[in-house]
């Protein structure tokens, strides 16, 4: 699938700040990613062929960063926080709840493709320990009683 | 006691706006430098502050900027960024100042953008950090239309841009020369140095990255003087720094205190205690990549030269604390798996090293361990140290591991012995 206007209008304001149009990749895969969820195939190679790089080098940078997602993620993705002061306040027991609430996995979608769960490392709010993201929103201190309202909000 | 990063934020309230900011002297210092001050004299000022890097080194920071060339017959194009990718875990303190008082990065920013003579700055700012992302874009536009960024800054003559970069996830990023790899759209592995980036960093080009906090500092020192900021401190390292406490202590937190306070004063006194029922067994002293101290060390002071007596690294100066009723080995487990997943791949030691670490941390929790497992910890340990490795990332790693094989060796032991974890009806 080629770029859309949109895409293209916004990688080029990136491309401008930059000595030269490579530099712009992982930019260029963000514009991409927020406007189609993920990034496929087709999609790195319509950036490569934009930017005048090989669909390696693009890939090579898509893979690379946790963020670009180089599969299909359901509605909303949910980012649980696994590093060390949210395992010390109770990481396993938030995933475990959060885990059986929604029937899925690290790494998983669900099938109606509402959300995907996904481990990630320190979201930098350590005193507030346990916590998640929602696509942009910061849940911290979450307790197992909670997860049913925080949830209802991501239809 | 005075904390002049941090006076100015309120901890539930919007971040400071240009003109509340201007209010309390915001940009004061701009003023000052720009028109009176020759950028050596701005560098001169910053390192007889003796202000050390907050990002972790602790190396001064106007000396590291002395490294940049001026003059004539060197490059003009100068790059200067904020690192502000804050992915350690355990490690929350930019958040605040990002946060809370934006302009006040901004304002540091553009002094030390001046001081190297730099005229394109970024802030490479972590992805998860969503709200300061919101926060930082809407200040550079308003430093923008006050006149304190773009060209000829208050008729000064000098010219810098800012631009803000939110990352995609990756640890590494934080190092400095990865950093500047992903800021030139490529995968985020270290480069090797010499040449270091203040000669040749961003895009070939002579580049200064500072953390956060230390960009912070500077429109203070500017405004006080070297020797009012050595004064604020408890040590021999200049000025107050942001300390935080995380874990089962009663109010973890992040406070602004003098430079060179005691672990006891944070954990006891900031933070409350331990929460009841626990008692503390260890301490990470400034992130997962620092080694553990235990109770007996709480007295000593949380400077840089203090914690390396100690046997540890002052880091970024936000401790995690380990309770007695937290394993060791699946603390340290939890960790090296963060180091395994982050590590870029680029050499040997670290990508094929970290991930065997883990996996036998992982079967010694499940109680199928041996005794032989416990001198290849000890090996690892060694060969992912300094030295053996390309960068600082796997001897971070292995800091906590070689102090919990020395402080907890008996933890480790237990889940031999017992054939289990000892710790898993407690948790």
């Amino acid at each position: 699938m080629s770029l859309t206007e949109n895409e293209i209008q916004s990688i080029d304001h990136e491309i401008a700040l930059v000595p030269y149009k490579k530099a712009a990749v992982i930019e260029a895969l963000k514009i991409v990613q927020q406007h189609r969820g993920w990034v496929s195939d087709e999609s790195v190679e319509a950036i490569a062929g934009y930017l005048e790089m090989s669909p390696a080098e693009v890939d090579s940078v898509a893979t690379f960063y946790n963020l670009i997602f180089r599969k299909p993620v359901g509605r909303h993705v949910i980012l649980l926080c696994d590093s060390i002061s949210c395992y010390v306040m109770g990481y396993k027991e938030l995933y475990s709840a959060l885990s059986k609430k929604i029937s899925i996995k690290f790494g998983e979608t669900t099938p109606d493709k509402r959300f995907t769960l996904l481990p990630n490392c320190c979201l930098g709010c350590c005193d507030h320990a346990p916590a998640f993201m929602i696509d942009e929103d910061l849940y911290q201190d979450v307790k197992e009683g909670e997860l049913e309202e925080i949830l209802n909000k991501y239809a | 006691m005075e904390r002049p990063l941090t006076q100015h934020i309120d901890p539930n309230g919007s971040p400071l706006s240009l003109a509340a900011y201007e209010q309390v002297g915001g940009y004061a210092a701009v003023r000052k430098a720009l028109k009176g001050m020759t950028p050596q004299e701005v560098q001169k000022l910053v390192q007889d502050s003796n202000l050390k890097g907050r990002g972790g080194a602790g190396f001064n920071t106007g000396m590291k900027w002395s490294f940049v060339p001026m003059g004539n017959g060197v490059p003009q194009v100068r790059y200067l960024i904020a690192n502000a990718d804050e992915m350690e875990p355990g490690t929350f303190k930019d958040r605040v100042l990002l946060e809370g008082n934006p302009h006040q990065l901004i304002e540091g920013m553009i002094l030390a953008g001046y001081a190297i003579q730099a005229n394109i700055s970024y802030v490479f700012l972590r992805w998860a950090y969503r709200k300061a992302a919101q926060v930082i874009r809407k200040s550079i536009d308003e430093a923008y239309a006050a006149g304190y960024l773009g060209k000829n800054i208050l008729g000064s003559g000098y010219n810098l841009d800012m631009h803000l970069h939110t990352g995609v996830g990756r640890y590494m990023c934080g190092e400095e020369t990865a950093l500047l790899n992903a800021l030139e759209g490529k995968r985020a592995t270290p480069r090797a140095k010499p040449p270091f980036p203040q000669v040749s960093g961003l895009f070939g080009k002579p580049t200064i990255v500072n953390n956060v906090e230390t960009f912070c500092c500077v429109p203070h020192i500017v405004n006080n003087g070297a020797d009012w900021f050595k004064g604020l401190s408890h040590s021999e390292d200049g000025g107050t720094k942001l300390y935080g406490v995380s874990g089962k202590v009663k109010r973890p937190g992040c406070w602004e205190l003098p430079m060179g306070v005691t672990m006891r004063e944070l954990i006891e006194e900031h933070a409350g205690g331990m929460q009841d029922g626990v008692q503390l067994k260890g301490v990470l002293p400034g992130g997962a990549s620092t080694d553990f101290l235990t109770a007996e060390h709480l007295d000593i002071k949380m400077d840089f030269a203090s914690v390396a007596a100690a046997g540890s690294r002052l880091g970024t100066g936000t401790m995690i604390v380990m309770d007695d009723a937290t394993c060791p080995v699946g603390f340290v487990h939890n960790l090296q798996h963060f180091f395994a997943q982050e590590s870029c791949g680029w050499c040997t030691p670290c990508r094929e090293g970290l991930p065997w670490v883990e996996k036998i941390l992982l079967s010694l929790e499940k109680g199928e361990g041996s005794e032989a497992d416990m001198e290849l910890l000890h090996m690892h340990a060694q060969f992912l140290g300094p030295g053996h490795t390309f960068c600082a990332l796997a001897p971070g790693a292995m800091e906590p591991l070689q102090s919990a094989l020395k402080y907890f060796r008996e933890d480790f032991e237990k889940h031999i012995h017992e054939k289990r974890c000892p710790y898993a009806n407690h948790q």
